[in-house]
């Protein structure tokens, strides 16, 4: 389980978060969705800890983690994993070395162990006998998989995902996300995804938690989601004339 | 400015903590320091024979004097080279070199959110990107001025062999005559400190990098003249304090 209370972060004399409390369960897929500007990646890296809150605390399984320094944190990090945006690969590494450098440096095991973790890593995410290839050998969305691979290479109890699909086709996003939600429900991992996409919010939103202007706005499911009044929440989900019709005929 | 040393001072403090495991960090070492010294092995071989050939061919032609022996050419050829051009000039075109790309490398990191993995994974990223740079830096930099200083007078006496303005036997006589210890160890001491404030200050400023790719080719350019400045500035400093 992770907390974030009462969450405000301020750039400047920019305050882009104001305020945020929410609850993120292990097994569901806990989505922040948002328009741009809204505060989504910064609310994330505040929980993760790359944004340090102006105000507020962060909880993960009820110890504070933005009272810790960084060696008392370095437990709970090798419990996270994330996937960045850009997936934030290692360029001079292969994706087996990707995938293997959580374990190389935080896990005592042998060198065939870490091969063995990283090919059922890579099997997991469908790209297994990739080993060898270079990020800049890779598509968008192999790139995706691999940050997922390294993501989950430690075994980790909670993951973070920034922007799951942005820059892939519809049809590689969907398969990005039904592979989120399956490791998620496999490993009960607490999964906390950003992301503005629809088919992600539609199809995998187990738990919503909506931001406008730096404050959570509205928060559900998306079963509920369709059903809500929120004027600022329909504006944002049912934007276009499609999603209007969908919504109609429900 | 002094806002800015601070945060160099506490990124130099945070790089040298202790690894998370020394068995990869020393990996990265080594790796540093074959893209350090034997990638830069070329760049200083072809400037150090060129630098010391055209020494050598100045100082005959400013010392063509029948009062002063030939072979102090050799001599002052050679001790300009340890002192002077093999540090200071190899530093200054290691700072494009290694420095740019240094900076670069760390920037890029930063911009592309790579550095924000590490730290997610609990990785020290100073210590990991950092450190072994500066590792490298400080030990391949001595390693590359010595090569460079052996170069550099043989490449005087590859200028006297084909010009003839002063015979080679000469030249070595020169080169063999009076010679002091220290100005190696001074070109030593020059080349360490050299080593580290291109590895430090190019690190730094790529990784405080911000945006895109336009800051990373700023910072890099930054990293570059900055370190200029301060070997030009240490140079100073230790040939005052040492000789």
């Amino acid at each position: 389980m992770i907390e974030a209370k009462d969450i405000y972060k301020t750039f400047g004399e920019n305050e882009v978060l104001k305020g945020i409390s929410a609850k993120f369960a292990p097994g569901k897929n806990n989505l922040i969705i948002g328009g741009s500007g809204s505060g989504k990646t910064t609310l994330l890296k505040c929980i993760v800890g790359l944004h340090e809150p102006t105000k507020g605390q962060v909880y993960f399984n009820d110890e504070n983690f933005t009272e810790m320094d960084f060696t008392q944190r370095v437990p709970i990090r090798t419990e996270i994993g994330m996937l960045f945006q850009n997936s934030a690969l290692f360029d001079s590494m292969t994706v087996e070395e990707n995938v293997m450098f959580p374990l190389n440096l935080f896990t005592q095991k042998s060198k065939a162990e870490k091969v063995e973790r990283a090919n059922f890593c890579l099997e997991r995410v469908n790209l297994a006998g990739k080993n060898k290839l270079y990020p800049s050998e890779l598509s968008g969305g192999m790139k995706k998989r691999v940050g997922i691979a390294r993501a989950i290479s430690m075994q980790p109890k909670y993951l973070f995902v920034d922007e799951p699909n942005s820059g892939l086709d519809p049809k590689t996003s969907i398969l990005i996300d039904e592979l989120i939600s399956e490791l998620t429900q496999e490993y009960q991992i607490t999964t906390v995804v950003v992301t503005h996409d629809m088919n992600s919010v539609m199809g995998i939103g187990d738990h919503i938690v909506f931001l406008h202007n730096g404050q959570k706005w509205w928060e559900g499911s998306n079963h509920e989601i369709a059903k809500t009044d929120n004027k600022e929440l329909n504006e944002f989900v049912f934007a276009s004339k499609f999603m209007q019709a969908a919504k109609d005929k429900l | 400015m002094i806002y800015s040393f601070g945060k160099y001072i506490l990124l130099l403090r945070l790089s040298f903590k202790k690894p998370e495991k020394f068995s990869v960090y020393w990996a990265e070492v080594m790796r540093e320091m074959v893209s350090v010294g034997i990638g830069s092995l070329g760049i200083i071989s072809i400037i150090s024979i060129f630098i010391g050939a055209a020494t050598t061919i100045q100082v005959a032609f400013q010392l063509s004097s029948p009062l002063v022996p030939n072979s102090i050419a050799g001599s002052i050829a050679r001790d300009s080279t340890i002192l002077e051009f093999s540090p200071t000039i190899s530093s200054l075109v290691l700072a494009g070199r290694v420095g740019s790309s240094i900076a670069s490398q760390i920037g890029t990191m930063r911009v592309t959110e790579q550095i924000d993995a590490l730290e997610i994974m609990g990785v020290n990223a100073p210590g990991y990107l950092i450190a072994p740079k500066i590792i490298a830096g400080m030990t391949m930099v001595p390693l590359l001025v010595i090569a460079s200083i052996a170069l550099g007078i043989t490449g005087g006496w590859i200028a006297c062999t084909l010009s003839g303005d002063i015979s080679p036997s000469d030249y070595i006589a020169g080169v063999q005559g009076g010679f002091n210890g220290l100005t190696v160890r001074v070109a030593m001491v020059k080349a360490i400190v050299f080593g580290f404030i291109i590895a430090s200050i190019c690190a730094y400023q790529g990784f405080y990098t911000s945006g895109g790719a336009l800051e990373v080719g700023q910072s890099a350019t930054r990293g570059v003249v900055y370190s200029c400045v301060m070997i030009l500035f240490a140079d100073l400093v230790i040939t005052r304090l040492m000789l």
